[in-house]
């Protein structure tokens, strides 16, 4: 087991340095530049900006440099934000992502597994097929649809929630964002969870515990939801990693100041450091993940064993 | 001694077909598309506006199955043209099809006044009918400009109807285009990648996994924002991110067809690598590969919808779904039809592909149900 958990982080190693350098070089072999936009900066001072943030070396030198300060933990300033550097600015969007992502995160498998444990209870009648249509249209409509609809109808019309801005935090402003995050991981989990538990549910292993006398809760909760759970495991790593590290579009539409924003806010000003560093907390958030969702599998099937 | 008959064989694809039949949501999920196909191809030469035509008088107005101006909008819309003429409004009056309009001035009245009446969005043929002596009153008439807008206009005044179905053509041409992109390079990598085997195979599969591991929305992000917003670069990125499940599906598929009797007797006739992945390595997975092109174009769509909601997409006058819903989505205060109408011809068509993606999947690989 050990082992396993040394190998893991010792493979990802080589896959971020790849990300990292592909990421860099992209970036750098684009025209233009983080102090190109700036309208009336006498080419004397633009020079002097470049060569304070090294701009004015040959790429492979900045790459260097970037990649030695990496290796310190330094994400390096930002381009555009002046006084910030990209760890800052990580520390205050990112415990706003990681709010959002989490919330969403357990409200899609709560919701999800149940309304699929239920549809594979009461497979092929009515509410089966209710929780299949829903589920279908879950991850059918795209988060840009349902984001501006969610703020149509609860916001503008029943004025249940506040959609002017983060707030904060607040319960009301955050309860947009968080549900349209959750929509189509919720459906997925469902459709996951209705199939897995359809299969259990016709297992040799159930007829006993039922010809046994175990009571439906015990029989349904205690044997085949654990069976059932493994698609969910292996589907949860990289779900979790996408919502955690913020999802673009909910962030925009929203106005929540998260890791998403950040990036989009990064990228359209060429703030080379800033998205970099997203870059690399998404690769590192998605591998974590991953790993962390294998590791669970072990705990929750015994017959996995990783050596 | 018995007749032998002879019974006619059934094709895998007379197979699929008969199958998908059966599938009630994917046969009309299929006429449907046809439909909206249909309708973005040729619908806007008969909505009777241009995509570009912009009605200043008609900003914003909701959708309406009756014909623009409204009755109790035009004495408003004639004071407003008269003020803007520098002319007093005596009265107006209808007279058969035809408004009359008298006015006086101060100074004396030129003809050309009726073009204030033409220029407006709600007239036409202005004529001078009399004029006093002096010049100083004068009756002008003019007929009502009859315009349908049945989904309304947008915030510039332009026909929402004729826009939304340029939109889905650009949508749609988007998404099978990229789709083609995509499919295209993941079926020669795949096939090759599986074809060839041993180290060729291992080092373009460890590419893939490499590729996998970017985080893949940042990057079409980032090719769009640092090289200029231009439409074919967003094919090439899109195409180039979507092909990697492809390549997957189809190297495992080539994998266990190069095994196949009839390979190999290509192989010991002396067709050349390139024959036999064309001739029988290719047409053997059309199935796998139309079932993933139909469930590919809706993710295409979505992803270019995504990238035009951020700005980075097609660009004006040009427009597709997803702009629409952009704009829709600001403007949703007062207007929500702005929204409402590209967000369901967007999703009803998401949800018709994935229908006969479905369908197809069923059809032609029943055991994989």
């Amino acid at each position: 087991m050990l082992r396993y958990v040394f190998r893991r982080l010792l493979t990802a190693i080589p896959t971020l340095f790849l990300i990292i350098t592909i990421s860099f070089f992209l970036m750098h072999v684009a025209p233009g530049g983080p102090f190109n936009m700036e309208r009336g900066i006498p080419p004397e001072i633009k020079a002097n900006i470049e060569r304070v943030f090294h701009l004015d070396e040959p790429v492979w030198m900045q790459y260097l440099r970037y990649l030695g300060n990496l290796a310190h933990g330094d994400l390096g300033p930002s381009y555009i934000l002046i006084n910030f550097s990209v760890a800052e600015l990580f520390a205050q969007s990112l415990p706003v992502s990681i709010r959002i992502g989490s919330w969403a995160m357990l409200l899609s498998l709560v919701v999800g597994s149940a309304m699929g444990v239920l549809a594979a209870l009461r497979h092929n009648k009515f509410i089966d097929f209710f929780i299949v249509t829903l589920a279908t249209g879950g991850s059918t409509l795209p988060t840009f649809v349902t984001a501006p609809l969610i703020q149509l109808i609860f916001g503008l019309s029943l004025k249940w929630i506040w959609i002017g801005g983060w707030h904060d935090g607040e319960l009301s402003a955050a309860i947009g964002p968080i549900v349209t995050l959750a929509l189509p991981q919720l459906a997925t989990v469902a459709r996951l969870m209705r199939g897995s538990m359809i299969e259990a549910l016709n297992a040799h292993h159930i007829r006993t515990a039922r010809a046994m006398g175990l009571s439906d809760f015990s029989v349904v909760v205690k044997h085949a939801m654990r069976g059932a759970l493994l698609p969910i495991v292996s589907y949860a790593g990289p779900a979790a990693a996408g919502l955690v590290t913020g999802s673009i579009i909910v962030e925009t539409i929203f106005q929540i100041p998260g890791v998403g924003r950040a990036f989009i806010d990064g990228a359209l000003n060429r703030d080379y450091t800033l998205v970099m560093g997203t870059v690399i907390l998404i690769a590192i958030f998605t591998i974590l993940f991953n790993f962390l969702s294998d590791l669970l599998y072990a705990l929750v099937d015994p017959r996995v064993r990783y050596d | 001694m018995t007749d032998i008959v002879a019974v006619k064989g059934r094709s895998l694809w007379i197979d699929a077909w008969n199958r998908l039949k059966a599938n009630r949501a994917a046969i009309i999920s299929a006429i449907y598309l046809c439909f909206i196909v249909l309708l973005t191809i040729i619908g806007p030469n008969f909505t009777g506006h241009d995509f570009t035509t912009q009605y200043p008088s008609y900003i914003r107005v909701p959708p309406s199955l009756e014909p623009y101006p409204k009755a109790d909008k035009l004495d408003q819309e004639i004071k407003e043209i008269i003020t803007r003429a520098h002319l007093t409004l005596k009265e107006w009056k209808q007279e058969g099809g035809r408004f009359l309009v008298s006015v006086t001035s101060t100074k004396p009245i030129d003809d050309r006044v009726t073009r204030y009446l033409d220029r407006s969005d709600s007239f036409k043929d202005g004529k001078v009918e009399n004029k006093s002596a002096d010049g100083l009153e004068m009756t002008m008439s003019a007929s009502v400009q009859h315009l349908y807008f049945f989904f309304g206009t947008d915030i510039s005044g332009r026909d929402l109807l004729t826009r939304t179905l340029m939109a889905g053509r650009v949508s749609l041409l988007v998404g099978l285009l990229a789709g083609l992109v995509a499919v295209t390079i993941g079926v020669l990598y795949g096939s090759v990648s599986g074809f060839m085997g041993g180290k060729i195979d291992e080092l373009m599969m460890r590419i893939v996994d490499i590729l996998y591991a970017l985080p893949f929305t940042f990057f079409v992000i980032m090719l769009v924002v640092f090289f200029g917003r231009n439409f074919m670069l967003m094919f090439l990125a899109i195409g180039a991110v979507l092909w990697l499940d492809m390549a997957r599906i189809v190297r495992g598929q080539t994998l266990s067809l190069k095994r196949q009797e009839y390979v190999q007797a290509a192989e010991a006739m002396g067709v050349n690598s390139w024959g036999i992945l064309m001739r029988h390595i290719i047409p053997n997975m059309l199935g796998p590969i139309i079932i993933y092109v139909t469930l590919l174009v809706p993710q295409v769509i979505i992803l270019e919808s995504f990238l035009s909601y951020l700005g980075l997409g097609v660009q004006e006058p040009t427009s597709s779904w997803g702009v629409q819903i952009s704009q829709g989505s600001r403007n949703m205060e007062g207007a929500s039809y702005l929204l409402i109408i590209p967000a369901f011809f967007l999703t009803s068509t998401l949800f018709a592909l994935n229908f006969i993606g479905d369908g197809l999947r069923d059809a032609l690989d029943p055991k994989d149900r």
